[in-house]
């Protein structure tokens, strides 16, 4: 069944949504958004790394959005700019930076449309292998840092105080957004990345009372999520990325009513 | 709900104090020794020695700006000093309350799992800390709906659920109206007295806070100066400081105790007696 291009795309989505839902929490709690963008748009700099290279696509993806991460570690310390200042330059400087290198790469034509939109249909079993071995690993590192990094989220200095060590918990926390950006940028593209982060855990928040729920909640509405925007896919002839994200502010918008209703009733 | 303290209580208060405080070093919670943090070319707080023995309530006291809160910071780890050096004792358990802070409305966070947040805590305990502190009715509430006076208390019952040797307290009663004040120094009174841990409280309102307190701090960048309460607001420093308005506010209270306005708008005077209406020969009254 892995030979069906259909079926491997459904594995490859359900793959990243389940591990985007905790991530996509706490991008929401800790307002991150920009964060993600900048992270997503710092992967077309990693894709022309990557041709310029002759490496992999998401190995060079990878490396950049690390790097980029530690950048903003180490100039969020320093204190001199805000830090969505800091956010803007990076996200469009290595953005433009990109874009340009690919022009000049004139030997290597790049689809830019699949970056941007993503290309689910493409996923290889090679791919299928690398999101659910990285994705397992990622799972047991959000495992790990949960308890530190839910502390440092409600208050940093009450964490400190009580002997978490936020800087650890929020340096891995960036390492696994980084991580999830590389291996999910083939499934939606740079432009929709962030939207699987954010719309399913801004989804789960209306019907849930606690974080551990709301991260299951999150990961189920995003392979909700995938399989909708998959099936309308193939079923309208749109484009997958698009129409996943489509499917998931569909899911969005669902919850809003239910939840406003449930709030009347009351 | 005010436990009303008549002044020889106090005295002898203070006298159990200057003995403990005659306990060797050794024994202190902590020390901050001369220690100084520097931000950008400033020097934010300088020159600071505070010690907190068990059982002692030192509370800081200084303008806005002066430093409180950094020196809190300080003795809890949170910041490193640039210069100075601080002690604690092995082992020491601090339960911290941080100054007023607003939890991200899209965290769904309910009591218990905020009081569950570092450490676990048995069902049973969290009901037991969060009746202590008079909010037992919220343990599956919502944090974000807490009321600013029902959040502090929760914040207490958290640090309280540490078991902590020190208990550090920047403004607890920020948010809180005025009788709930009263209710949370009463609080932290009853913790003190209970289990015995040092306290460290960060408050501007003196007047306020000097029934229960050992030894007050007043910062200003520095120790303006330090001792009893009665000391403190008699001095030359404290005067400079927060201006002859405040030291009229300690004069406030130490009249405060002549009566008290109840609920249904009658008075209870010192001696017991409850009147309809106070008289101007009863004294100053701030409710």
């Amino acid at each position: 069944m892995f030979d069906d291009f259909f079926v491997r795309a459904l594995l490859a989505g359900i793959g990243i949504a389940i591990i985007a839902g905790p991530l996509g929490c706490f991008v929401v709690w800790r307002r991150m958004a920009y964060f993600g963008d900048t992270i997503a748009h710092s992967a077309l700099l990693g894709v022309a790394l990557g041709y310029l290279l002759g490496i992999n696509i998401e190995l060079g993806v990878l490396v950049v959005g690390v790097a980029i991460a530690l950048i903003l570690l180490l100039l969020e310390r320093d204190g001199r700019l805000p830090r969505d200042a800091l956010l803007g330059v990076l996200s469009h400087s290595t953005l433009a930076i990109g874009l340009v290198m690919m022009a000049l790469m004139s030997s290597q034509k790049v689809d830019l449309m699949h970056l941007l939109t993503g290309d689910i249909l493409s996923v290889t079993k090679f791919d299928l292998a690398v999101i659910y071995g990285a994705g397992l690993l990622m799972l047991i590192g959000i495992y790990t840092i949960w308890r530190p990094l839910l502390a440092v989220t409600v208050n940093e200095e009450l964490a400190r105080a009580e002997g978490m060590r936020p800087e650890f918990a929020r340096a891995a926390f960036l390492m696994l957004m980084a991580l999830l950006i590389a291996i999910a940028i083939k499934i939606v593209g740079i432009l929709l990345i962030t939207s699987l982060l954010i719309i399913p855990a801004a989804t789960a928040r209306r019907l849930i009372n606690s974080p551990e729920q709301m991260a299951f909640a999150a990961s189920l509405i995003g392979v909700l999520a995938v399989c909708g925007g998959l099936f309308s896919s193939y079923q309208l002839d749109i484009p997958s990325g698009p129409a996943i994200v489509l499917a998931a502010l569909v899911l969005f918008i669902l919850s809003y009513l239910l939840s406003t209703m449930i709030k009347k009733r009351i | 709900m005010l436990q009303l303290i008549p002044t020889h209580d106090l005295k002898a208060a203070r006298l159990s104090t200057s003995a403990s405080q005659s306990t060797s070093e050794s024994q202190k919670l902590i020390s901050l020794r001369n220690v100084g943090v520097n931000r950008d070319g400033r020097w934010l707080i300088r020159g600071i020695d505070i010690d907190v023995a068990p059982g002692e309530i030192v509370t800081l006291v200084g303008p806005n700006g002066s430093g409180k809160s950094t020196t809190a910071k300080v003795a809890l780890n949170i910041i490193k000093p640039d210069e100075g050096e601080v002690q604690r004792k092995q082992g020491l358990r601090v339960g911290y309350v941080p100054q007023k802070f607003e939890i991200e409305p899209m965290l769904p966070l309910t009591v218990s799992r905020l009081l569950n947040l570092t450490a676990h805590h048995s069902e049973k305990e969290i009901s037991k800390a969060l009746e202590l502190v008079g909010v037992a009715e919220h343990a599956h509430t919502t944090v974000q709906t807490l009321s600013g006076g029902e959040f502090q208390r929760v914040m207490m019952a958290r640090a309280m659920l540490r078991k902590p040797d020190l208990l550090v307290l920047d403004e607890p009663a920020q948010g809180v109206d005025y009788s709930g004040e009263i209710a949370l120094y009463d609080l932290i009174k009853n913790i003190r007295n209970d289990t015995g841990c040092g306290v460290l409280l960060i408050s501007h309102d003196l007047h306020l806070v000097m029934a229960e307190t050992d030894i007050v701090v007043c910062l200003n960048g520095h120790v303006c100066c330090t001792g009893t309460p009665q000391v403190v607001s008699a001095s030359k420093e404290y005067k400079e400081l927060f201006g002859s308005r405040a030291v009229e506010g300690v004069a406030v209270y130490q009249h405060h105790h002549d009566h008290t306005h109840l609920a249904d708008g009658k008075v209870l005077h010192s001696d017991g007696s409850v009147t309809d209406h106070c008289h101007p020969e009863d004294g100053h009254h701030d409710v």
